[in-house]
């Protein structure tokens, strides 16, 4: 991500606050995701106003809207390709790009993929509940097998994405998994995500207390085990790391399951912006040049 | 009737036809001839048959006319095809060891290259093309040595042997037609003025790098390919990002995305592309971020032809994205304009916050023309608006005092538009309905006077949009018997028809629409008053300019003339269709293409 400059002021959390109040349900996962993006900002010292949060469409993609940063609530799973255009576009901004599940890994499958092959700098929090919320219950790309829905009534028979393995094939150079009942371990995983330099994923099990009634927090709490507390697992490793990613059952993994920091990022590998982000680059094209650009077709 | 000089090059996809097309594009702009040229092609890259039409003449020559003077045909196909087009004083050039000519009309001359005798076609596998080309300059008249110098240029990167070998095969072409071949009736002239050679895709792309584009994207489809390449081409000397993105929805997102942090950003497609780029467009709208969308048409529905040209999107064009909002829509009207309309649209897009979209077609996008190269002009102004760029130099006085809103009520419905980074004007740009701050009102509570208000806001600027674009004109004779109307690439077409109508004995002018929207319905409806006749052409089966007209003004005309075959009008199309009509005969004429490409 940019790099970190001081704060013309100390940023609390009160400066990150947003101009209304968060409409989700009471209880919601995605309270504690929020709530975990502030307080790793305030950690960070990145000042609000070069902060952008970009979201799709859905409960979770309703995040910019309460957070006081500049922000995009763009289209149904097109947040990645909108985040990629203002990366490149300003790479001294830090891009937070958050949505759900179905935003994610369904409509936007498409850009889910290839923004990862291109490593752009930025942090993509997925809040995974394994449902699609505000058009009511259907039916998810991470819906497990068997799972009763409004548009599967009769259990879904269709196989789940696995978002990590996915990360994996698809060149991911940062891929962690939080929890939004585990407020501290998910804070630290957006901070490293934010710091990383290139695309970094962090998938959130953030559970739908209205519509899931099979991944509650009551589900993930016993399950849930952090990556971090097996001291000989190398998150360098990307074969240990797509081993773990296929664990599900009575044993989840959280926590960073992959990084290497050996890739360049998009905007890095280009040297139209070596001269700095384009938006501060309003010279137009010297005369010299666009006669060469004549020249060549005389 | 102004002198013109058309050479025809016919063969299959990977023979070579490109290149003596080139070579002689090079040849007649050096000289201070203008040029035009249209490539009838097919998707494939091996084969088919592929047809390459270059006129050239001391006056602007815009459009590819009704005459071949000169066939070069590759292939005994191309000679089976064509042949039969010469006429009178026209002459083909060919291949005798390998082509056998069928019955030509009188007065054509068919010239057999000996080619084996000439040169060594095992070494050289286009020695046909390039003594072809030899022999066709000296029966134009034109000194061997332009030639010589093309050549050196076209094969300088091959070595000194290479050029050596390709000029002293044009030089056996060229003195085998001097001693063997009458020489045209008119030798082609020279002018002292210089010409650039540029397809409409070229143009456009620098049009764009002369409108200060800083972010270009695309995924490749023809016909709009060619914008992406000269990007790419030149990106690092342009100071351009530019990216090839996973699919046309990926495209415009990540323009408007780039849009959005501030920079100029523009894009490519053609109909199908368009297509998926549709909601991203009311996302523009919506978040009130320019974003300039170029769409080459070509034959549609669905895949169509895609190597052919058409004018089939404009109400795609009039209907992309749901619900109403602002926009600006502009049809250039030749190659050169193509590269003067992208400042001109980039303009309206940043002052009024809103998508521009530019109709452009296959027959300008690759097509190409003669351009004077004063007509390219880097210096051209630029109008971001009301961009809110650092904290303490905006370039309009908001008026907030610190509390920034973002879609602030206007009277001009234009609200200063601060880009991320700027301190003290944090806000978030949503696709959901918002109210002056950016706060969304559709989900938890609804509000039906904000919502009324933020409409009205966003419509208003239609006023100004209205206001800043230029009203069409009629060209030619005030009093004419007949006057054709049409849109944006068939510009040069119906100039010329309208120039052989008026030699016939029966007046004629024009009104050709470079705007689409805003459309000045009542401005035509004014110029269109006292028309004895009107017909009004267009390159797509239902009319739908008529129709679009139709439902701007109630305006109906006397005639409609439409092509829907894949290629583009000729002037005689257009001429026999309007005395068709003004006999009474028909009221709709839609003219067979003689050319089969």
């Amino acid at each position: 991500m940019a790099t970190v400059v001081a704060a013309p002021k100390h940023l609390v959390m009160a400066d990150l606050k947003g101009k209304v109040d968060p409409d989700w349900c009471p209880g919601c996962g995605d309270f504690g995701v929020l709530a975990a993006v502030q307080k790793a900002l305030v950690e960070l010292q990145i000042p609000n106003h070069q902060v952008v949060t970009i979201s799709g469409i859905g409960c979770s993609s309703n995040f910019p809207g309460y957070i006081n940063t500049y922000g995009m609530h763009t289209l149904h799973g097109r947040a990645l390709a909108v985040a990629t255009g203002v990366k490149l576009a300003n790479h001294d901004l830090t891009v937070v790009v958050t949505g759900g599940d179905g935003d994610g890994f369904g409509i936007g499958g498409n850009h889910f993929v290839h923004t990862m092959r291109r490593n752009v700098d930025l942090l993509y929090i997925v809040m995974d509940n394994q449902i699609y919320g505000l058009t009511t219950g259907q039916t998810s790309p991470t819906s497990r097998v068997g799972m009763k829905t409004k548009s599967m009534p009769f259990g879904n028979i269709e196989a789940p994405v696995n978002p990590i393995s996915l990360a994996l094939a698809a060149g991911a150079t940062f891929i962690a998994r939080g929890f939004s009942g585990e407020q501290k371990h998910l804070t630290e995983l957006i901070k490293q995500g934010i710091q990383h330099k290139g695309f970094s994923f962090l998938d959130v099990f953030s559970p739908c207390v209205t519509y899931n009634h099979d991944n509650t927090y009551q589900w993930f709490r016993p399950r849930v085990k952090k990556l971090e507390d097996d001291s000989a697992y190398d998150p360098a490793n990307w074969v240990a790391a797509m081993e773990k990613s296929l664990l599900w059952g009575e044993e989840i993994p959280i926590g960073k399951f992959f990084e290497r920091t050996d890739v360049p990022t998009l905007h890095g590998a280009e040297p139209v912006l070596n001269a700095g982000p384009l938006v501060h680059n309003a010279a137009p094209i010297p005369p010299e040049v666009s006669r060469a650009f004549i020249e060549e077709l005389m | 009737m102004k002198q013109t000089f058309a050479i025809g090059i016919g063969g299959a996809a990977g023979q070579g036809v490109a290149t003596p097309g080139d070579i002689f594009a090079k040849i007649f702009s050096r000289r201070g001839l203008h040029l035009n040229a249209y490539n009838a092609y097919q998707s494939i890259i091996r084969g088919g048959h592929t047809f390459l039409t270059i006129r050239t003449g001391p006056e602007k020559v815009t459009n590819m006319g009704d005459r071949i003077d000169l066939l070069i045909p590759l292939n005994q196909d191309a000679m089976n095809r064509h042949l039969g087009l010469l006429t009178d004083g026209a002459a083909c050039i060919y291949n005798a060891d390998t082509i056998k000519p069928s019955a030509a009309a009188h007065g054509v001359q068919l010239c057999p290259l000996p080619v084996s005798k000439l040169a060594d076609i095992t070494r050289n596998k286009v020695a046909q093309n390039t003594l072809a080309v030899g022999a066709g300059l000296s029966m134009m008249g034109i000194g061997f040595q332009a030639l010589e110098e093309v050549l050196a240029e076209q094969f300088k990167k091959k070595g000194e042997a290479v050029v050596a070998e390709n000029v002293a095969i044009a030089r056996a072409g060229y003195d085998y037609a001097t001693s063997n071949f009458k020489p045209f009736g008119w030798p082609l002239p020279m002018t002292e003025n210089r010409y650039a050679v540029l397809s409409g895709n070229t143009a456009m792309a620098m049009g764009g790098a002369a409108a200060g584009v800083k972010f270009y994207c695309a995924y490749p489809m023809s016909p709009s390919t060619g914008v992406l390449h000269w990007m790419a081409a030149h990106a690092r000397k342009a100071g351009i990002m530019v990216r090839q993105v996973e699919d046309e929805i990926g495209v415009v997102n990540m323009a408007i995305g780039a849009a959005h942090a501030g920079v100029r950003s523009m894009c490519a497609t053609s109909g199908g592309g368009f297509a998926l780029m549709s909601e991203g467009l009311g996302m523009s709208a919506m978040m009130e971020t320019p974003v300039v969308v170029i769409d080459c048409q070509r034959a549609g529905p669905s895949t169509g032809v895609p190597t052919k040209t058409e004018q089939g999107d404009l109400w795609q064009m009039l209907g992309a994205a749901f619900g109403d909002y602002p926009r600006v829509i502009a049809a250039p009207l030749d190659i050169g304009d193509c590269f003067k309309i992208i400042p001109e649209i980039f303009n309206l897009a940043d002052r009024f916050q809103c998508p521009g979209i530019v109709l452009c077609d296959l027959l300008l996008s690759e097509g190409r023309l003669s351009v004077d190269p004063k007509d390219l002009d880097f210096n051209t102004m630029i109008d971001r608006g009301e961009l809110v760029t650092s904290a303490n130099g905006a370039p309009s006085e908001d008026g907030t005092n610190g509390a920034y809103k973002r879609y602030r009520i206007t009277e001009s419905g234009i609200s200063p538009r601060a880009i991320p980074g700027v301190p003290g004007h944090i806000h978030t740009a949503a696709t959901d309905e918002h109210d002056e701050d950016g706060v969304l009102i559709s989900d938890e509570f609804t509000n039906p006077i904000k919502r009324r208000a933020m409409m009205e806001k966003r419509m208003r600027k239609v006023v100004g949009i209205e206001a800043a674009v230029p009203l069409p004109e009629l060209w030619g004779p005030r009093d004419a018997d007949v006057t054709l109307i049409g849109w944006g690439s068939t510009k040069g077409v119906i100039e010329e028809a309208c120039e052989i109508l008026s030699e016939q004995g029966i007046a004629a002018n024009q009104l050709q629409i470079r705007w689409l929207v805003p459309l000045h319905g009542e401005a035509i409806l004014d110029i269109l008053k006292d028309a004895r006749h009107t017909i009004i052409v267009e390159n797509n089966y239902s009319g739908q300019f008529a129709r679009y007209l139709r439902s701007e003004n109630s305006y109906v005309p006397s005639g409609y003339i439409r092509k829907y075959d894949g290629e583009p009008f000729m002037p005689h199309h257009i001429v026999e269709a309007v005395k068709e009509q003004l006999s009474g005969t028909t009221k709709l004429s839609v003219p067979a293409h003689e050319i089969m490409v």
